[in-house]
């Protein structure tokens, strides 16, 4: 059921905070959403009546901690539509589940030589990871490009991928771009030639319906923070026959079968991957996450009126372009000739507006583009037009202050 | 005058502006106003380490006191330098050092600047004074 945008508001009570006197208009949900009532009472009552360790104990508490726990599992299987519950692998959010994936992926697939090709347009979590990994076992990083719009050159993959290609990793929705991805098309390409496809799910599960067999991806990695859920988690999705192969990267706590002196072996999926205590609090507040994440509204006016906004705006360069908006989320990644990026998040910021500055967690796309940095304002189902006017009138007014 | 008169001149001038924004309204003058620095002078050893932004200090020494030249590819950080250095320049390095820096509490500069900035502005004191202990 779809609701009002003002019933919606009212589910965020953050939303009716002030900063420096001034309603907050925030604009910052690419880097973490607000939470709504359902997940902080969830949270809440997680702390307040349910702490106990998982799977191990048999006492009440421990078994109703237990059922939460592998309750929002089954909310996230059905929520992305993975084949087996087992292969949803609960972590501390997408840089932990990607890093997991980097290590063990690693050890199963990767051997000296082999190569694996990561977008130019990604988060430093989906670089840094392969860059380690890659380090760690003689392998080769090769990148994807950007062009000037900032789509993916997807036409060149196939050329990129060589012989000695393992697996291609791409964010479902960049983070400074806000343009989504031809997953599928990618993912093709990549079966067609017996390569691995992960995709960093991080900005794409809050803006996409996500169905990961659809994808056609073997690995979706995101985070419950910016999709109205607790901070400190996050999914990794594996194909349970990779996911089999794959070593645990951490032990200790439910991951062992049986520990010996001589050896120990794991404990089945998805056991195997989350070593020691879990986030007990957090991990329930999935289910209200995902309900919330699908009664938000789907208008795109705010969308479409930002988008004409700012490209007719003189000395503004917005990065991330298309003209087919169906492909863009609200989402806008920005410089301004003569203007540094942080004067204006600063001056924003005293106008109750947080928005984000700097270089966003991807140096490399920064470099490509030439900035030290863009200003990025990222937008939620609960901003209102009412906030993008007051956004675009008073970035107008922070760039006449500064030039 | 005296270091402490040139604090209590900008914190009077500060104290003028009620609204944050109306400070920043000032500090952007100020960074306005700073002289041109000379494009061969932002050298990576003049590049002031930890701010977001890129900052860079030259130093000179004359007549026993620091000369501060500096600029900012931010429009605001260029007018928090112009305050610095307008401060300390035509100082001693004695009198740099014994100086606390406490007139930048009272002008509540760190309190309402991001956490990134504050980092920057604390980066920048530490390297007047660093420079201040070289020519001790």
């Amino acid at each position: 059921m779809m609701n009002s945008i003002d019933d919606i508001r009212a589910q965020f009570p953050q939303l009716q905070r002030t900063v420096y006197g001034k309603p907050l208009v925030y604009l910052d949900n690419a880097a973490t959403s607000l939470r709504p009532r359902s997940v902080i009472e969830r949270w809440s009552r997680s702390a307040s009546e349910q702490s106990a360790n998982l799977h191990r104990a048999v006492h009440r508490v421990a078994v109703e901690a237990t059922d939460a726990y592998e309750q929002a599992r089954d909310a996230v299987r059905n929520f992305i539509n993975t084949p087996e519950r087992e292969e949803v692998i609960f972590t501390s959010g997408t840089t932990h589940a990607i890093n997991l994936a980097a290590f063990s992926i690693g050890e199963a697939f990767i051997g000296e030589g082999d190569e694996v090709i990561v977008a130019e347009s990604e988060h430093h979590s989906d670089i840094v990871p392969w860059q380690l990994m890659c380090s760690r076992r003689g392998a080769t990083l090769r990148t994807l490009q950007v062009d000037d719009t900032g789509h993916l050159q997807v036409d060149l993959l196939p050329s990129l991928i060589s012989p000695r290609t393992k697996l291609v990793c791409v964010a479902h929705i960049s983070n400074v771009l806000g343009l989504v991805n031809p997953v599928r098309s990618i993912a093709d390409i990549c079966r067609q030639r017996g390569v691995m496809l992960l995709v960093d799910g991080a900005q794409g599960i809050v803006h996409q319906r996500v169905d990961v067999q659809a994808l056609g991806c073997d690995f979706y990695a995101f985070s419950g923070h910016k999709m109205y859920g607790a901070p400190g988690t996050g999914v990794l999705w594996g194909r349970r026959e990779l996911l089999e192969q794959m070593p645990p990267m951490f032990g200790g706590g439910e991951m062992i079968g049986t520990v010996r002196w001589s050896g120990s072996t794991w404990a089945p999926l998805p056991a195997k991957f989350e070593a020691g205590t879990q986030d007990i609090s957090a991990v329930p507040c999935w289910i209200p996450a995902i309900e919330a994440l699908k009664e938000m509204p789907q208008d795109d006016a705010v969308r479409d009126y930002l988008y004409a906004t700012l490209t007719s705006i003189e000395g503004l360069t917005l990065y991330g372009r298309s003209s087919d908006l169906s492909e863009k989320v609200p989402l806008f990644s920005f410089a301004v000739q003569g203007v540094h990026h942080e004067d204006l998040a600063l001056i924003l910021d005293k106008m109750g507006i947080a928005v984000r500055s700097g270089q966003m967690c991807a140096e490399p796309l920064m470099d490509r583009f030439g900035v030290t940095g863009m200003l990025r304002a990222s937008f939620a189902p609960y901003n209102t037009m009412q906030e993008a006017e007051y956004f675009v009138s008073s970035l107008l007014k922070a760039i006449k202050m500064l030039q | 005058m005296t270091l402490k008169e040139k604090q209590q001149q900008i914190i009077d001038d500060f104290s003028l502006y009620e609204e944050w924004l109306d400070k920043y309204e000032y500090i952007i003058e100020l960074g306005k106003a700073l002289p041109p620095f000379p494009e061969e002078l932002k050298t990576e050893d003049r590049l002031i380490k930890g701010c977001q932004s890129r900052v860079w200090l030259n130093c000179e020494v004359s007549g026993g006191v620091l000369n501060f030249t500096a600029d900012s590819d931010a429009i605001i950080t260029k007018g928090i330098i112009s305050l610095l250095i307008s401060v300390y320049s035509g100082q001693t390095p004695q009198e740099i050092l014994n100086d606390d820096f406490s007139f930048l509490d009272a002008l509540g500069l760190k309190e309402n600047l991001s956490p990134t900035r504050a980092g920057g502005l604390a980066s920048m004191i530490a390297t007047i004074k660093a420079k201040a202990a070289e020519n001790e």
